[in-house]
């Protein structure tokens, strides 16, 4: 073990894509990732690296999207109300299969909504966000160390599937300071030659990045036939999960993210109390683990999905899990944010009810 | 006469563009500067959304298309990363001057060394004649069949006056490709927006007044008169910005 | 609650150096190899209003990184006093700088540590080394950290700016700790487990 320094999650994350070879960052302020942008306009030039202050969110996606066809590890981030502006160049980036990296660092929704952490854009992120079929791959940390892996992986999965990546952070882990170990970026897979990127045509042919297909008459169906294909790989490789005590769990937890590290807390404390509880927390939210759910689903009399939102990601556990057993809910939106006692109190009236329908009471 | 001869950075693709368009023209320009300075080999250009989107059927170089409006933007992450490379953005009026202002604005004042084609014709051609920012007063179009101004449309936006009064730009003219003098003189002015980035002296740009006989519902002859009598009333050609 | 962790929260008002004191108190812990989850209070009440951070310490794994209701308080001002107070945990200990604070904590069940940071450090002579007089007198009382892993944060933190601020903090920090000495303890503060 290295020695480990105390960093903000958002430091992290930028040292961790500076450290993957990250030379090109475009942003525009918005709290609570600010620290991104400063660390980065900082940063950038001590490596060699690009950092722009964008004059908009449309702006900063669209430079990434030209710095991603230049062949340069790149990337963006902002929060909620500016990743829906970045929304239109994400679908264009996915349409183009051009690597990159995008972070949001949640706050509170809908509209301008307030500063405090939330998990309300998970839709937007797994299911699209943009128009067309597309799918950007959704990494979800929960720790500080974490964010440090996952953000140098998100850099080779988005090289090796051609296709941009989001951390879907929030408030509090972007916040939050850990001590942290800055290991040095070893790339997790063959990472294929770029031989799609834009550098002039010396001793090829011209090559073109575009996302019209007009012609032939049928080639958007082709096009889109063969993303689908590619998101079928991704689905079949790239699924990943933590379980925590889920074999004798009564109940399962399953939260992601900063949610998911409280949840393990109320687990702890419920087995104290006598009541098995487990976790289990996507650490890819898409590809969402569904058989990891499925599995879960078998052995577990409910599930409670708990999340910083009205209900959103507890909508793929309950796809996921496809009426195996019952799921149950805790969430808000707004900054609202869950405490081990309040998830611990939502886990003993559970318990309560499932004895209660057990001694045949109901 | 190189003029007389086909230039190897376009393609011998026939172009989809309607008679009397002047796209074609302007590619021809923009094509023989490169092919003249040698640099077809280093270039890498950005498409707009407009009718000039599938330009990169016509251009024998790199390409991308771009979300509509962000060129500017785009050949900014593409320039900063490689810089030995020649960029240009080549953008219509509604790209360039309504849902790209910004866009094209801000890479003006940080002085990105690229180069900046913009064609303004003065309407909305490939979705079919709606008005443009800088369709002119009084003309009407699919959006504005009174005349623009009638309901608060506002005047036309003058894009080379607008950026003049940025101390990042480098070079601003305005010209046409109406006539054989005003064809060469936007040559010489590509060329020079060419060169500059070369030289790394910055933000270049040439607005070009272009013929739409197609949503001007007029003949090819009756829109080269409409460029020479009306748009140049409207948007005096000259330099408007010159470092040097 | 069977929690084998310290949840502190530090408050006063912009530029009291709160985001450094929690800064000291979570390298310290680092240093003794502990679990640290640190957090600074964001957004548009930088100037004028409270400012405040929270540092979470424990020798297990930390789950909750956000204080909500801490067991121990620096509080720095008058308005921190009256906004966090309430907060507390009950059995939950307390330090005030006297030095800013006329009206005392009105909670009953909660130790409390005395400190005249502001003025000690005009007497060092740096009005600005309060922050650090009252992490003195906090260390001192509790045995949260060992003083020298302070000190050493301390050095970390100043080293690389000026060494002559690391000189006036540690002459801060000590002279925070004999004051806590020097008025008891109202009550065993404890040590995390």
């Amino acid at each position: 073990m290295g020695e480990k320094i105390l960093l903000k999650g958002n430091e992290v994350m930028c040292e961790a894509a500076v450290q993957a070879g990250c030379r090109f960052f475009a942003g525009y302020p918005i709290t609570p990732q600010n620290e991104v942008p400063e660390y980065m306009s900082k940063r950038m030039p001590q490596v060699g690296g690009i950092f722009v202050q964008a004059e908009s969110e449309l702006a900063a996606i669209n430079m990434v999207f030209g710095a991603s066809l230049s062949g340069a590890r790149c990337m963006t981030s902002s929060s909620s109300p500016g990743i829906s502006l970045k929304q239109e160049g994400i679908s264009y980036i996915a349409a183009a299969e051009l690597p990159c990296l995008i972070a949001n660092i949640q706050r509170g929704g809908p509209g301008l909504g307030n500063i405090r952490a939330s998990q309300a854009d998970y839709f937007q992120a797994v299911k699209g966000g943009g128009h067309g079929d597309y799918r950007v791959i959704v990494l979800a940390p929960a720790s500080v160390q974490e964010i440090y892996t996952l953000t140098m992986n998100a850099f080779d999965w988005a090289d090796y599937y051609r296709n941009p990546v989001m951390i879907l952070g929030d408030g509090i882990s972007g916040q939050m300071a850990e001590p942290v170990e800055i290991l040095p970026y070893e790339p997790i897979v063959d990472l294929p030659a770029k031989d799609y990127i834009l550098d002039g045509c010396a001793g090829r042919k011209p090559r073109v990045v575009k996302t019209l297909v007009l012609r032939p008459t049928d080639g958007l169906v082709t096009h889109n036939e063969h993303l689908q294909g590619k998101y079928k790989r991704i689905e079949a490789e790239l699924s990943l999960c933590e379980e925590y005590e889920t074999a004798d769990a009564e109940i399962v937890i399953a939260a992601y993210g900063i949610t998911a590290r409280i949840a393990k807390g109320a687990a702890r404390l419920a087995r104290k109390k006598g009541i098995a509880v487990g976790l289990i927390r996507p650490i890819t939210l898409w590809p969402f683990p569904s058989d990891a759910f499925a599995a879960v689903a078998k052995t577990a009399g409910q599930i409670l999905t708990v999340e910083m939102s009205h209900g959103q990601f507890v909508e793929d556990v309950k796809l996921a899990v496809n009426g195996g057993c019952p799921v149950r809910f805790l969430g808000k939106g707004g900054g609202w944010y869950p405490t081990e006692d309040t998830i611990l109190e939502k886990i003993e009236s559970m318990a309560a009810a499932s004895a209660t329908i057990a001694k045949g009471e109901l | 006469m190189p003029t007389l001869k086909r230039t190897n950075v376009l393609t011998e693709v026939r172009t989809h563009y309607c008679p009397g368009c002047g796209h074609g023209i302007a590619h021809r320009l923009v094509a023989e500067v490169i092919e003249e300075l040698g640099i077809r080999e280093k270039t890498i250009a950005v498409a707009p959304v407009g009718c000039a989107v599938l330009m990169y059927d016509y251009f024998n170089c790199d390409m991308t298309e771009c979300p509509h409006g962000r060129p500017p933007a785009m050949a900014t992450g593409i320039k900063r990363t490689q810089p030995d490379k020649i960029v240009f953005t080549y953008q219509g009026d509604g790209d360039l001057a309504a849902i790209g202002t910004a866009e094209t604005i801000h890479a003006a004042n940080r002085g990105e060394n690229i180069t900046v084609i913009f064609i303004n014709n003065a309407i909305y051609g490939m979705t079919g004649g709606q008005m443009a920012p800088t369709t002119l007063t009084g003309m009407r179009s699919t959006t504005s069949q009174d005349g623009r101004g009638e309901h608060g449309e506002g005047p036309p936006l003058k894009v080379c006056e607008l950026l003049s009064t940025l101390d990042g730009v480098c070079y601003l003219e305005r010209t046409a490709v109406s006539t054989p003098k005003d064809v060469n003189a936007t040559k010489r002015a590509i060329k020079k927006a060419f060169q500059n980035q070369i030289d790394g002296r910055g933000f270049s740009l040439v607005e070009v007044l272009s013929m739409c006989p197609t949503d001007w519902k007029l003949s090819t002859a009756q829109s080269v008169d409409f460029v020479n009598n009306e748009m140049k009333e409207a948007f005096p050609l000259g330099v408007y910005k010159d470092k040097g | 609650m069977d929690r084998h962790e310290t949840r502190i929260i530090i408050a006063g008002f912009g530029g009291q150096g709160i985001v450094l004191i929690g800064n000291v108190i979570a390298r310290a812990a680092v240093i003794e190899g502990k679990n640290v989850v640190g957090m600074v209070s964001y957004g548009a009440e930088m100037r004028g209003g409270t400012a405040n951070a929270t540092v979470v310490i424990s020798s297990d794994e930390i789950f909750d990184p956000f204080v909500a209701h801490p067991d121990r308080a620096i509080i720095l001002n008058q308005p921190s006093l009256d906004r966090f107070e309430p907060q507390i945990e009950k059995d939950g200990l307390i330090l005030t700088n006297t030095s800013m604070i006329q009206r005392g904590p009105q909670r009953t069940d909660l130790a409390r540590i005395k400190v005249d940071a502001t003025q000690i450090a005009h007497q060092i002579g740096n009005l600005r080394v309060a922050n650090i007089v009252a992490v003195g007198a906090f260390i001192e009382h509790t045995n949260l950290l060992s003083m020298s892993s302070i000190e050493q944060a301390v050095k970390d933190l100043f080293s690389n700016k000026n060494p002559k601020l690391v000189e006036i903090n540690l002459k801060a920090l000590h002279a925070g700790a004999e004051q806590s000495r020097a008025t008891g303890k109202s009550r065993p503060g404890g040590a995390i487990s």
